[in-house]
């Protein structure tokens, strides 16, 4: 094909740049400011999710991998939550610059977010059907009576059962496991682009997990969304993800595709974590943890955060910290991350 | 719900008679001479007190007395005085007045209590916040004669009129509910405090609502229940703790009577003025309980 200019907008956003992502979050630092001293909760994240593809945001609690999806979706706590640099790009625009009706525009309608605990996160004195119908009625001007109708769509695409009748049920009426579905249900309602699950199995029994699970895969495919997965399970991650991100202290430690992630981890602390993993072969011996805790995120460890814990660390973790190096299509935050990726 | 209220209406009854009883017995069964001091300086002469004896039937014994008074109170009987008065015309005119001054009351203590709390609430540890908070204070410290007098005589207002039109009890009600202003704007407060960083807030603010719609609905619905709950069991309070608003401007309602009543020791006024409320407080009780699992529908009546 020849070299033709198209004198149109382009596709993405309205003055967005050609070969962007739909979603780019580019050198986060967010700090909370708390009585004993400033907490540096994410400190220079970046990561990015397009359409269609599954990002999964991995680690433990205090890792910064929920505060990163709240200070997308604009709902951090502030005080004491404040961003300190970064920028978050929807269709190449700045979230955090853009005025705030604009940006209250995008929730629901670009980005929306499905809370981990649905009993929580809905509101207990709402019908559901309210609580969706809101949406269509606020957000799209639909009278009363099209919300409702709409909603039992929505309810129904989430295989609620009874859909029709159900509506009128209030969030303490549903099992676990419906009940996040009407999370789900909820967050679809305005056709979100993107679609954040915090942790959104860690509240339901196994054997709903994974339905649950399957059922966000099968929406985004159906819906060609972009999805961040935030989870700690990594059972979880293996079957829905195209991409993880593993973060530790507020920060990404390794990058990779899911299948090198788990075929050859290249960072201690991923490899710490899959070897956490309880395994049929192992039957009967003791599961292998990662020794220590978390860090304290007042009291950063020097270097590299996670060398107190590392069965690697030799001297140069404490002093320096490892940047995130690209190493091919994947990257790995370790001083040590050239040998990890040649290894057999 | 349905077999809730009627269970509890079923309740109040024994509580009524309990209550009734226990008045009555304190105010009847007290020593002392009903008739002493009735006829001036001088001893009643016993004419007199055989009549009002027999009248009054205060040769019964103390229980066939309270069957007696209760059998004519439930067919709306309350009564004389002793000087030959109906008491249910006494009550027929002092009541509507209280219930008036009562309910502009609620309304004055719902609306600037709320509406500081709320704006307070939201501010937290604004200019506002502080102002609002020190002057509640001041309004619980203060009795509320010193309130009641002040604020007659600040606003130069007079006597309110016989027929105590809406419009005059505005001021007065807004005295009588200074307190529970008070309260209601703290209480308000604190649950928004507290109902403000709740997840249901959060996913509020994430489905893009505005924050007008997410304070108004999601916030302050669920932030009412307690003060609902207050609001209700005030207005039973407000109705006969009113003897110091009453006084103050002269309105002639339920504690005006109840105060010269217990003055003059006309025992059958005092009982009949406590029966009623004791009722109405019985009645508010039910509606508010009932009121809680329209507000908060977790809440199930068995």
């Amino acid at each position: 094909m020849t070299d033709i200019k198209v004198n149109t907008a382009p596709v993405l956003g309205t003055d967005g740049k050609a070969g962007q992502h739909l979603l780019e979050v580019e050198n986060l630092h967010v700090e909370f400011r708390t009585r004993d001293g400033v907490a540096k909760v994410i400190n220079g994240v970046s990561y990015h999710v397009d359409a269609g593809e599954t990002l999964a945001v991995l680690g433990e609690s205090g890792s910064g991998k929920s505060v990163t999806a709240q200070t997308i979706m604009g709902i951090l706590d502030t005080p004491p939550g404040f961003v300190t640099g970064g920028a978050i790009r929807f269709r190449g625009k700045d979230l955090l610059t853009m005025p705030k009706d604009e940006r209250r525009l995008v929730r629901g309608e670009g980005i929306s977010m499905v809370f981990q605990d649905a009993l929580s996160a809905l509101n207990p004195v709402f019908t559901v059907g309210f609580q969706i119908a809101e949406l269509f009625r606020k957000r799209r001007g639909m009278s009363r009576a099209d919300g409702r109708k709409r909603a039992i769509e929505l309810l129904d695409q989430v295989k609620i059962p009874a859909a029709a009748t159900r509506i009128n049920d209030y969030p303490h009426q549903f099992s676990g496991g419906m009940r996040q579905r009407v999370m789900i249900a909820m967050s679809l309602a305005l056709d979100p682009e993107i679609l954040i699950a915090d942790e959104p199995t860690t509240a339901l029994d196994v054997t709903v997990q994974a339905q649950i699970m399957d059922l966000l895969a099968e929406i985004r495919r159906e819906r060609n969304m972009g999805m961040i997965l935030i989870t700690h399970d990594l059972g979880v991650v293996a079957d829905v993800a195209d991409r993880i991100a593993v973060m530790y202290a507020g920060r990404i430690v390794e990058q990779a595709d899911v299948h090198s992630l788990y075929a050859k981890p290249c960072h201690p602390y991923t490899m710490a974590l899959l070897d956490s993993l309880p395994r049929l072969d192992l039957k009967g011996q003791e599961l292998n943890t990662i020794k220590g805790l978390p860090p304290n995120l007042l009291r950063i460890p020097s270097g590299c955060a996670f060398h107190p814990r590392c069965r690697m660390a030799r001297d140069i973790c404490s002093a320096e910290r490892p940047a995130l190096i690209q190493l091919g299509d994947r990257a790995s935050a370790c001083h040590f991350a050239e040998e990890l990726v040649g290894r057999e | 719900m349905g077999r809730y209220a009627l269970r509890r209406l079923l309740q109040a009854i024994p509580v009524f008679i309990g209550t009734t009883f226990l008045i009555w017995f304190l105010v009847w069964g007290l020593p002392g001479d009903p008739f002493a001091g009735r006829c001036g300086e001088k001893k009643c002469p016993e004419a007199y007190v055989t009549y009002m004896t027999e009248k009054f039937n205060l040769d019964e014994p103390l229980p066939v007395q309270y069957l007696m008074y209760l059998k004519n109170l439930i067919t709306g009987n309350f009564g004389q005085t002793f000087n030959g008065t109906e008491i249910g015309e006494l009550l027929a005119q002092a009541f509507p007045i209280s219930m008036k001054l009562a309910l502009v009351a609620v309304v004055a203590e719902a609306l600037i209590g709320i509406t500081a709390g709320v704006l307070t609430g939201l501010r937290r540890g604004s200019f506002i916040d502080n102002l609002v908070l020190v002057s509640t204070l001041v309004l619980i410290a203060v009795p509320i004669f010193v309130i009641g007098l002040v604020a007659r005589y600040a606003l130069g207002l007079s006597s309110v009129s016989p027929d105590a039109p809406f419009v005059e009890l505005i001021i007065p009600g807004i005295i009588l509910a200074s307190g529970s202003m008070a309260y209601i704007t703290r209480l308000t407060r604190v649950n928004l405090v507290e109902n403000r960083r709740a997840d249901y807030v959060r996913t509020a603010v994430a489905k893009g609502l505005t924050p007008s719609r997410v304070t108004g609905v999601h916030l302050l619905r669920n932030s009412m229940i307690p003060v609902v709950t207050w609001l209700g069991l005030d207005l039973g309070a407000l109705m006969g703790g009113a003897i110091v608003t009453e006084g103050i401007f002269n309105i002639r309602g339920i504690g005006g009577l109840l105060f010269g009543a217990i003055n003059r020791r006309e025992s059958g006024v005092v009982v009949s003025i406590v029966a009623i409320l004791v009722l109405v407080y019985l009645v508010v009780n039910l509606l508010v309980d009932l009121l809680y699992g329209v507000l908060d529908p977790r809440i199930r009546y068995e």
